[in-house]
Formats: structure tokens, C-alpha cells, sequence
């Protein structure tokens, strides 16, 4: 794999996407157990209904973490300096998550190079996380 | 509604051992199958210290210091209103297994919208490693349904 240098990109590119097998409940009890985030709105049905919802939902800290593997297959951890993530709707049981992400803006600043890439997450109903990524590229 | 006497409130801080099986687990969580996430072994001959945590990390490390059950407690509502706006991160340094980070977390905004049926409760989240270098911050956005 060659990694992208700041001279080799441009404002526009668009990173390698990265798409998920359906949300199962499975998924969501793994993610329940190694994330900590033991809200029951993910993995207890009755809960869910409780709450006003159909079904459970899935994390939204999930999502996140599909477009942090996306992020870390185009360049190493260490690239990534900071990240923002807006939730901005609900993902379903069933729903496969594909993440997407496109340079929007190059920049230098205090003797390093930077880029910034809008990046975003959708099941096939909705856009789920909106999110903002500064990486430093070489 | 939740008042705002509770901006400023400072959580118990708290220090996680960096587990190699709980960063494993994360990983099958997460679908992610490269070996510097996986397989202790693979990430030393890649010259690492021992496996490298994702970058959503830090989140599980605050929502361990928070302990839902008794943040709900404080406020005086319900996880049923509880929703996820934001998650914010900024990095310093990675995070590896093996290593210890503190947690500390503090709300330092409780934000009216909507004519008060939704709140926000902001959060600020520092990570320090074992050596008393910043690694993270956080910032998570908490949603109130009130209706």
C-alpha cells in the first residue's frame, strides 16, 4: 500500500470507502460487551419498546468505529490529530453502514502539513454520523 | 429538567489498565481484523509496544468513568431520554495495551434547545497515560429528550 502524501492529494479526492455486512443483534451485544457502553436501548428489545422505538438501535459509537477502520486503512493512527462527530440519525437493525470520505481542504500550519476531509456514514435509509477529520500527511 | 447547578460537576476520576483481551474483543467488535489490533505478537515485530487501540477508544475508556446508571442518577432523569450528539476527539499521542490511563471528566454545559424539550449535556474528558502525558481529550455531546 502506498501512503498518500500531502503533494499527491488534492482538495476533492475522495478516500478508499469502506461498507459493513447487515447490523445484527449480535453485532450490537459484542459492541455492548468490549465498547462498555452497556445502554440497553442496543441489545434489550423490551427496553427499546419502552422508549418509544420499534427495535433496538444500534450504537452510534459503532458507525464511529467503521469509519475509524476506513480512516486507519488510508493512512496510520498516528495521522489522525483530531475528529468530530455529529449523530444524526439512527441506525436499524438489518442496516448495512458505508462509510465515505473526501479531502475538502489542504493547509499548513506551525511547519507541518494537513489535510481536512469531511467524512460520513449511511445505512440505506439515512446519512448517520457527519463528521470532520484533520489528518498531517508527510 | 435536568438543572444547571451540575455545570462544573467533576466525575471521580478513574485509572484503566490498557487490557490486550479487551482490546481484542474490540476489535472483533469492530470488524477490524489487522494484525496491530489483533495479534500482540504482530504489532511488537511492527515495533509497536504491544497492541495499538482504535481511535474510538477513548470513548470507551469515558463511558467508564461515567457509569451510565449513576450519571442518570445525578441528573435525575432516565436513560430512555438519553441520546448520542457528539463525539469529539483529539489526539496526542496512541494508546497501547499494557498501558494505564486516567480519566477525568467534567460537564461543562447543560445548553436549553427547543424551547427546552431538548437539552444538551456537554462533557469534557481528559486521558492521561501512566507517564503523565495528555494522550486524548474528549468532547461528548449527551441529548435529552424531554416530551
Amino acid at each position: 500500500m502506498t501512503l498518500p502524501t500531502f503533494d499527491s492529494v488534492n482538495v476533492g479526492d475522495e478516500i478508499p470507502s469502506l461498507s459493513t455486512p447487515p447490523i445484527s443483534r449480535h453485532t450490537l451485544a459484542l459492541y455492548c460487551g468490549a465498547s462498555g457502553d452497556h445502554n440497553p436501548i442496543h441489545v434489550d428489545l423490551d427496553f427499546a419498546k419502552s422508549s418509544g422505538l420499534d427495535d433496538v438501535i444500534a450504537h452510534g459509537m459503532l458507525s464511529a468505529g467503521y469509519l475509524g477502520r476506513m480512516l486507519t486503512n488510508w493512512v496510520p493512527q498516528s495521522a489522525l490529530r483530531s475528529w468530530k462527530n455529529r449523530f444524526t440519525a439512527m441506525t436499524q437493525i438489518g442496516e448495512s453502514v458505508t462509510c465515505t470520505g473526501k479531502i475538502v481542504e489542504k493547509f499548513e500550519k506551525d511547519g507541518e502539513n494537513f489535510v481536512r476531509l469531511e467524512i460520513q456514514t449511511n445505512t440505506p435509509e439515512a446519512q448517520t454520523i457527519v463528521a470532520e477529520v484533520v489528518v498531517v500527511l508527510a | 429538567m435536568i438543572d444547571k447547578k451540575h455545570i462544573g460537576y467533576e466525575f471521580l476520576p478513574i485509572t484503566v489498565p490498557v487490557e490486550e483481551g479487551r482490546l481484542k474483543f474490540i476489535a472483533k467488535a469492530l470488524g477490524e481484523t489487522r494484525d496491530i489490533y489483533t495479534d500482540p505478537d504482530a504489532a511488537k515485530a511492527a515495533g509497536l509496544p504491544g497492541l495499538l487501540a482504535p481511535p474510538t477508544f477513548p470513548f470507551m475508556l469515558e463511558i467508564d468513568a461515567l457509569d451510565l446508571v449513576n450519571f442518570m442518577a445525578l441528573l435525575g432523569e432516565t436513560l430512555e431520554k438519553l441520546l448520542h450528539g457528539e463525539e469529539n476527539f483529539s489526539y496526542y499521542a496512541p494508546i497501547y495495551a499494557g498501558e494505564k490511563i486516567t480519566v477525568r471528566k467534567t460537564i461543562t454545559d447543560i445548553i436549553d434547545k427547543k424551547e427546552g424539550t431538548l437539552q444538551f449535556v456537554i462533557s469534557d474528558n481528559t486521558f492521561t497515560n501512566q507517564d503523565g502525558k495528555i494522550v486524548a481529550e474528549t468532547r461528548t455531546n449527551y441529548v435529552f429528550r424531554h416530551k
